[in-house]
């Protein structure tokens, strides 16, 4: 016992803290160095809540991993990068061991990238893991990005994780092209001279942008140190700090699952962090960064050496950016040259600017949005933890494949010339074409997807009320042939009926009482309107009186009835708008 | 001088004279006339011999008297080059109409060298073009540190200017690597990889299809070999980074990442996502 705590005279008053400081060393089962940190730190609290953390398993849940470990591989292989990457732009003559470019006056980033590739132990390796890593994040945050969309992962609560997602995937665009700049190849600097081209395209100020931005005239030799800066500094610390909230709002929020028996949406049904997704995430990584590694080894990416030193005078066929900008650049080559005009004296490219410069941010906060879009036509304020089966949702579904198609045909469009040359075609025809499926594509996509959608849900419907096909046809004696059904089991049958199928909102009152018209009419109306968009199709779970009506609807297989009426039955009707807001 | 004029009326003066004459013009004819006209010692049978070959193979679009038709092009002037290296690399014949002439594989390519060298001195003879290339530009300049007579700069550094004059003038269509890239309406600057130097040479000077010539003025002999060399240095160099993906650059890239990449990993998440059950 410390002297402090020796009796004293007083002690009556202390009485409460003693007792206090012994609950304190009796709760703390911890001993050894865990004991001894969490002394220091507190961090056993913290700590054990992220070990007992359930998740689910499931594959698609972890393509966010592959993003998040080839994040931390590009992390790894740039800190080794910048230890001999030199940010210059001044001029110098290339002595180093590729004999093509030996001689040749170039700038000292292009040197040292040259260096990193010929001349140091491992170091074209690196970049290779480097430059494929950064291309696989972006394809893992898309494709993320596709599995939380058509799951509903996105509702509430989770509309500010899917917000910071969608800025972490526009960031990741941005940094991977701000590193694709640095090497001060011929492909580099001609996206870099794009860029400026791009900035210019603002309207009134746009030379004064390119001008700030550049330091000067262009190329000058102030974007290569800016661009470093911004690459290894600015945006990774963003990045990161944005992944990191992402992350814990992961663990506030629970993981989310998919529908089955004993799911509901307050468990979560799954492995703990400790022991076992440890071991699974963590050799997750090390698949990760071995499936990277591999193709870094045998597939040359950017070969900058071929390139050679950037120089404002040529400029190579097949010139295109890294795959992830790729949409951008085929909306610039989808754009008609009739948008550029002269005005009050002042020349407004909008056939540059509306793919380079508006689109990305359009197409964010589009993405951004929709979460909050979604819940107001909806009128969904309870919390989700169940994902939904994409067919469930034909609408969203259909939008986001939409938008989808949209992506792939400016995609597509980017590598417009590649295509003509491979596949013997014409440029013009080509772009033309794509030009055409802009439009055309995405309605037809989502139309084709909803239709899908509604066909796999009457499906299921089938198959819940009748039972699975066996292939097993059964002649009776009067003649007849019908295939056998055998039923479902009740777990197989849950994941088919557990779902939801709202009806549209319906506008019950528009005017008060008094018979005025009710200010939010109108825009209580276009709410009405988008919920009959989303939901006026639907094809409702078979209800269990349904079920119990089709099994003695003659002993299984033996069916003579009608097939059922798509609207038939399903859930009550959902409440009014207008009495949703007064709850 | 008295002895001379006292025999200019001689009756042999007057042959004399005209020979002199014919020595003079013939002779100034040779020093002066277009070197290209004369690709090498054309006998009149070869220039016979190449003119029926051509009659019986081109003069169906190209005209009998390769004037041109509605079909093909007037040949008048186009210079052996041109006919070396369309027949040479299969263009010629044209196979059928089509958007442009492709490159065939050799065992493809219809007339031997004799028989090719006889149209060119065909339609060489019709007017001055530019003629097949010496051998000595065409000679690949091989890497090393070491000078080549009359030369500033070592093998290594030629190579490297060749390919600054080939980043330059060629790379916007042919592609860094010489991969070949679109042009507009179906029309391509083709690959340049398995080109032989000679055709090469000759492409630059003839300038066939939709590209442009690059005479001597352009780029001298020598700077054309120092291209020549570049090629086929970054052809016969080692793959450092592994698979080249057809050099196409970020397309094949982004391709290779979405078919392969995110396939093998999503592999593995489900092959993981399966040890659980």
């Amino acid at each position: 016992m410390s002297t402090i705590n020796a009796d004293r005279p007083a002690d009556a008053l202390r009485a409460g803290d003693r007792q206090a400081d012994q609950e304190r060393a009796e709760s703390k089962p911890l001993g050894g160095i865990a004991g001894w940190l969490d002394d220091r730190t507190g961090a056993a609290k913290g700590m054990s809540f992220v070990l007992k953390k359930v998740f689910p398993d499931h594959w698609s849940f972890m393509l966010g991993e592959i993003a998040m470990y080839s994040m931390i591989i590009c992390l790894l292989t740039g800190a080794f990068l910048t230890f001999w990457f030199v940010p210059s732009a001044s001029p110098v003559v290339y002595d180093g061991s590729y004999i093509p470019l030996q001689g040749v006056t170039v700038s000292d980033a292009y040197r040292s990238t040259l260096d990193i590739s010929f001349d140091i132990r491992g170091g074209l390796l690196i970049r290779q893991i480097h430059h494929w890593a950064a291309l696989v994040f972006c394809v893992a945050i898309l494709v993320h990005m596709g599995r939380v969309f058509f799951t509903g992962a996105f509702r509430k609560p989770r509309e500010i994780n899917w917000v910071i997602g969608s800025i972490l995937s526009m960031l990741a665009i941005v940094e991977g092209f701000a590193g694709y700049s640095l090497p001060d190849d011929l492909l580099s600097g001609t996206g870099l001279r794009a860029a400026e081209g791009f900035m210019r395209s603002i309207p009134i100020i746009g030379s004064y942008v390119s001008y700030f931005v550049f330091g000067g005239a262009f190329p000058g030799e102030a974007i290569i140190p800016r661009l470093y800066a911004v690459h290894v500094l600015l945006l990774p610390a963003i990045l990161v700090g944005l992944f990191t909230a992402h992350i814990l709002l992961v663990f506030l929020h629970k993981h989310t699952q998919y529908p089955g028996p004993g799911k509901t949406n307050n468990n979560v049904v799954g492995f703990p962090m400790m022991p076992v997704y440890i071991a699974k995430a963590g050799g997750f990584f090390f698949i990760v960064f071995g499936v990277i590694a591999l193709i870094s080894a045998l597939v040359t990416i950017n070969p900058i050496w071929g390139y050679g030193p950037y120089d404002p005078s040529p400029v190579t066929a097949g010139s295109q950016p890294d795959w992830y900008m790729g949409f951008a650049d085929g909306a610039l080559r989808l754009l008609p040259g009739f948008l550029e005009f002269t005005a009050f004296g002042y020349t407004f490219s909008f056939n540059v600017m509306i793919g380079a410069i508006l689109l990305i941010p359009i197409m964010y906060t589009l993405i951004g949005v929709y979460p909050f879009f979604e819940a107001w036509v909806t009128g969904d304020k309870r919390e989700h933890h169940l994902l939904d089966r994409p067919r469930n949702n034909p609408t969203r579904t259909g939008i986001g494949v939409a938008a989808m198609t949209f992506y792939i045909v400016l995609f597509f469009a980017s590598g417009n010339d590649l295509m003509a040359i491979k596949l013997h075609l014409s440029i013009n025809d080509l772009t033309r074409l794509f030009q055409l499926l802009i439009f055309v594509g995405p309605p037809l996509a989502f139309w084709i997807t909803k239709r899908i959608c509604l066909s796999l849900q009457r499906a299921d419907r089938q198959k819940v009320l009748h039972g699975r096909e066996t292939g097993v046809i059964w002649r009776y004696p009067d003649g007849r042939f019908e295939e056998i059904h055998a039923p479902l089991t009740p777990q197989e049958r849950w994941v088919l009926v557990q779902h939801e199928s709202p009806e549209p909102l319906v506008i019950t009152a528009e005017t008060d009482a008094n018979g005025v018209e009710s200010p939010i009419a109108r825009k209580e109306r276009l709410r009405a309107k988008l919920s009959h968009f989303y939901f006026k199709d639907r094809v409702a779970p078979p209800t269990p009186s349904e079920l119990e009506a089709a099994h003695h609807h003659g002993d299984h297989g033996v069916e003579t009835h009608e097939p059922e009426a798509i609207e038939a039955g399903g859930a009550p009707a959902r409440e009014t708008i207008k009495a949703d807001r007064q709850n | 001088m008295n002895a001379l004029a006292a025999r200019r009326r001689h009756p042999a003066a007057i042959a004399l004279l005209i020979l002199v004459g014919l020595l003079v013009t013939g002779g100034a004819y040779a020093f002066l006339a277009p070197k290209e006209a004369n690709a090498s010692a054309v006998s009149a049978d070869t220039v016979a011999e190449g003119k029926n070959l051509f009659l019986a193979n081109c003069a169906s679009c190209h005209g009998t008297n390769a004037q041109g038709t509605a079909s093909g092009p007037s040949l008048v002037g186009v210079g052996a080059a041109a006919v070396d290296f369309q027949v040479g690399t299969g263009r010629m014949p044209l196979a059928g109409p089509n958007i442009q002439a492709q490159r065939q594989d050799v065992d493809k390519i219809k007339f031997d060298d004799q028989q090719i060298s006889s149209m060119a001195a065909y339609v060489a003879s019709l007017g001055a073009g530019p003629s097949v290339p010496d051998s000595q530009y065409t000679t690949v300049i091989q890497p090393g540190d070491q000078k080549e007579a009359g030369q500033d700069l070592t093998n290594n550094q030629r190579i490297a200017r060749g390919g600054e004059i080939f980043r330059v003038n060629c790379a916007m269509c042919h592609n860094f690597a010489g991969a070949g890239g679109a042009l507009t309406r179906g029309k391509y600057a083709p690959s340049l990889t398995g080109v032989t130097p000679k055709h090469m040479y000759e492409a630059m000077v003839s300038g066939p299809q939709s590209m442009p010539v690059f005479n001597d003025q352009n780029i001298s002999p020598e700077s054309k070999q120092e291209v020549i060399s570049y090629l086929k240095a970054v052809d016969n160099q080692t793959n450092v980074g592994g698979l080249t993906l057809g050099n196409l650059g970020p397309v094949s890239e982004g391709m290779f990442v979405w078919l392969f990449g995110l396939t093998l990993l999503i592999g593995c998440a489900v092959w993981l996502g399966k040890k659980a059950a």
